[in-house]
């Protein structure tokens, strides 16, 4: 399973405007903006009990009072 | 009294807290978090440093150490417990106090004498100063930025639970210049500044950082 944990839309992210500023100085001026977050992959033995990654990934993997998560499940 | 504090890997300012109780006039109690005893102790200090690197995010995987646990469930029952910096960080990561803390919003770790105004003096830790006090103690953090959603800020400010704000200068961009937040039963507190580093005049900008620790001696005798 991979997660993504990205800061919610209502929070500022400072490092994420720093990465804004170094692509504005290097010429990269059509970047609008720039939010930067986490990824986790985990591998899970047996079948993925959807429920647990759920929960992982909003308990541990992200704090919900200020980030937001993806969760990608594995297609097979 | 006998006041715990608690050791994680990557603290570093467990030796101060226990230096400032024991001034204060109480028994530091060093406590591990790997364990699971908080050994009969009628309160207990998160001390600052780097939890586990801040790995994941600074104060998260302390969160859920062994010990943690059990000051849940202490601090639910009316323990009074201090986190200081990273113990700030902590307690939010456990629930224990609402909102995070956040990556200073100039993203340079901010090392300074700071003013703050006391907006309450009758939690467990803060009985021992009054309300509209300015006390001068150190903030050292780069993970200090304190936010919320709007609505829980304004039910937080509702509550009367901001009991410290930055005055003079804010230092790392937090919300309405919240410094500190306490509990519902104001028996737990957190703030990002160091009153464990303002207790002489030695070596420090000030002693007003005593406060907190005389303040949970009484909080204590008279729970």
């Amino acid at each position: 399973m991979v997660v993504d944990v990205v800061l919610k839309p209502e929070i500022s992210d400072p490092q994420g405007q720093a990465v804004l500023g170094a692509l504005g100085r290097l010429g990269h001026d059509s970047v609008r903006s720039v939010r930067q977050g986490k990824h986790f992959v985990l591998e899970v033995d047996g079948t993925p009990d959807e429920a647990e990654l759920k929960q992982i990934a909003e308990t541990l993997l992200a704090n919900p009072v200020i980030e937001d998560v993806e969760l990608h499940l594995p297609k097979d | 009294m006998r006041i715990g504090v608690i050791t994680f890997p990557g603290s570093l300012d467990d030796v101060d807290a226990a230096r400032a109780v024991r001034l204060a006039g109480g028994e530091p109690v060093a406590l591990w978090h790997a364990d699971h005893d908080l050994q009969d102790v009628d309160a207990v200090v998160l001390p600052g440093g780097f939890s586990y690197g801040d790995y994941l995010r600074a104060g998260a995987i302390a969160a859920r150490s062994p010990l943690m646990q059990d000051v849940v469930t202490a601090a639910n029952g009316g323990l009074p417990v201090l986190g200081i910096c990273n113990g700030f960080q902590v307690l939010c990561e456990a629930g224990l106090l609402p909102g995070a803390l956040t990556r200073n919003s100039h993203l340079h770790f901010r090392n300074r004498d700071q003013v703050l105004a006391v907006e309450r003096a009758d939690t467990a830790w803060t009985q021992d100063y009054r309300v509209g006090q300015r006390i001068v103690i150190p903030v050292k953090n780069g993970e200090g930025r304190y936010v919320g959603s709007d609505a829980d800020l304004d039910r937080l400010e509702g509550e009367g639970r901001v009991v410290f704000r930055y005055a003079d200068g804010n230092p790392n961009g937090s919300s309405r210049d919240i410094a500190g937040v306490a509990s519902e039963n104001g028996r737990v507190v957190g703030l990002m500044p160091h009153p464990e580093h303002a207790i002489e005049d030695l070596t420090g900008p000030s002693t007003d950082g005593l406060g907190f620790f005389t303040s949970v001696l009484k909080a204590v005798v008279n729970a």
